[in-house]
């Protein structure tokens, strides 16, 4: 336990920070996302902080329906990293129902959070 | 494990809505009228089995609700599927002589007791998912539409396809008087429904419902002595590969297709063995995985297998014959109602949705978001 939070923690803090960052394993080489404790590959221990390209590709989407009151309908999707790992985002700039499997997209720190652009 | 130990009794309690009713009282009943169709009472019960989303040790709440002292208590909890997994530490305490009649039970009021909203606030309170929650999925639907536009994408599978399974759960569920949902419905009433999750509109959801459910497991030879038809376990398996769907490694392929392939060996039956088919559809897209991922169909061909009313009643493969959790009852986790279903099927109980010579059920839980998989196989005596 030396590190003085969690891999998770830590995460979050690098992201307050303007920081995004995944996991590389010193072990087995792959990527780690979300943040762990051992490599969920290969179980080494040695996971190490590194900066993604940031380019990605739309994996699944949908869009969530919403009444117009209560901001209205948006988009919740699935990011492949070239990275080679998943994660959940949204794509935005875009109008929700457009964003479409197979897209290129681009990551950007907004509001605290990781969320894409059409590349 | 195959054949050493049988269901003896199955019950139902406050299915629809139960205003009034708490989750132990609710899942009470329902062991009461399991144990009274097995022709037994609660002091014969020495083994206790219930999973809760919301009772904290619900295991000792049920024991104390009913006076039972157990000597054996199991309430591993993963989601749906549970009740189906219950099988497998039920069958193992019974064959090493640990207890001798164990019951199994689920209790919820989640229609007319405390909301999913509020009771979602408090979860995320406990449990924050800080690499999903921030993006706001409305789960399980958001969940569920990710697998379904994906599916849709890589092979083609076509809205009014997912539709077809909601309207054949909806034509079971009007031969079930049991059932909550029993209205017409068709393929174009759940496509112009209002949309939830895109491709997913709220008649490819399940109900939401109150209700509960019991069994009661004895080894086969304790089920002899009993008044009704055992339904034997000849199979079961389960497997998970992810909790979140964002960790999820492909969705369009789920772990039914290892705890299916277990519970096949376990049987020494293939999927061409198996007369009615219970499958936890909590979203149309699930009852289409489950085809394809337990073998009754080939990965991506599930689209073109439901169409034509196959799995509606008079179709070549009954699918989810009491109405499912699409139509019949879905109370938050609905695992223990495919066994249920599948008990009356394999006793010949199931009046106008009965399925003619039903000698071998497939029953098939899902938990989580498409997580956890677990796939029981029972079978009559013909079939041992």
């Amino acid at each position: 336990m030396s590190p003085p939070s969690g891999p998770e923690q830590q995460f979050l803090d690098k992201l307050a920070a303007g920081r995004f960052e995944i996991q590389r394993c010193a072990g087995c080489g792959k990527h780690v996302f979300y943040p762990r404790v051992l490599c969920p590959h290969c179980g080494a221990e040695r996971l190490e902080w590194m900066a993604p390209s940031g380019r990605g590709t739309v994996y699944s989407t949908t869009v969530v329906r919403r009444k117009p009151a209560d901001g209205g309908d948006y988009n919740v999707c699935l990011v492949d990293l070239a990275e080679g790992v998943r994660m959940m985002s949204r794509v935005v700039s875009v109008p929700p129902e457009s964003v479409k499997i197979g897209m290129s997209v681009m990551a950007r720190i907004a509001e605290g959070l990781v969320e894409f652009l059409p590349a | 494990m195959r054949g050493s130990v049988a269901i003896a009794g199955a019950g139902l309690a406050g299915c629809g809505e139960a205003p009034g009713w708490s989750e132990t009282e609710i899942a009470a009943s329902a062991a009461k009228n399991a144990l009274a169709d097995a022709g037994l009472t609660t002091r014969d019960v020495d083994g206790l089995v219930i999973a809760s989303t919301n009772i904290f040790m619900s295991g000792l709440a049920l024991a104390e609700h009913l006076g039972i002292h157990p000597k054996f208590t199991e309430s591993t909890m993963v989601g749906g599927s549970s009740f189906v997994g219950h099988l497998i530490p039920a069958a193992l305490a019974l064959n090493a002589g640990l207890c001798d009649v164990v019951l199994v039970a689920y209790g919820s009021n989640q229609r007319t007791g405390v909301g999913r909203a509020e009771a979602g606030k408090y979860k995320a309170a406990l449990d924050p998912q800080p690499f999903e929650q921030p993006y706001k999925p409305f789960n399980p639907p958001t969940a569920y539409a990710l697998a379904a536009a994906r599916h849709m994408h890589q092979y083609g599978t076509k809205r009014e396809q997912l539709a077809e399974i909601a309207v054949a759960a909806r034509k079971w569920a009007q031969l079930n008087p049991e059932a909550f949902a029993r209205e017409p419905l068709t393929v174009e009433d759940v496509l112009k429904s209002r949309m939830v999750c895109d491709p997913l509109t709220v008649r490819d959801c399940c109900l939401v419902t109150d209700g509960g459910g019991a069994y009661v497991l004895v080894r086969a030879e304790r089920a002899k002595e009993l008044p009704k038809r055992p339904a034997y376990l000849l199979g079961v398996g389960a497997a998970h590969w992810h909790r979140q769907i964002s960790s999820m490694p492909d969705l369009t392929v789920t772990a039914a297709t290892e705890s299916g392939r277990r519970a096949y060996e376990m049987a020494g039956l293939g999927a061409q063995d198996v007369d009615v088919v219970e499958l936890y559809d909590a979203f149309t897209i699930n009852t289409l995985l489950f085809l394809e991922d337990l073998g009754f169909c080939g990965k991506g061909e599930g689209g073109a297998f439901v169409s034509g009313g196959r799995i509606a009643p008079g179709g070549a493969l009954p699918v989810n014959t009491n109405g499912g959790g699409l139509s019949c009852v879905h109370p938050g986790m609905y695992g223990i109602f495919l066994l249920i279903e599948a008990v009356r099927q394999l006793r010949g109980e199931a009046g106008a949705r009965q399925v003619k010579d039903a000698q071998v059920a497939l029953a098939h839980g899902n938990g989580g978001v498409l997580s956890s998989q677990i796939t029981a196989i029972l079978g009559t005596q013909d079939t041992l």
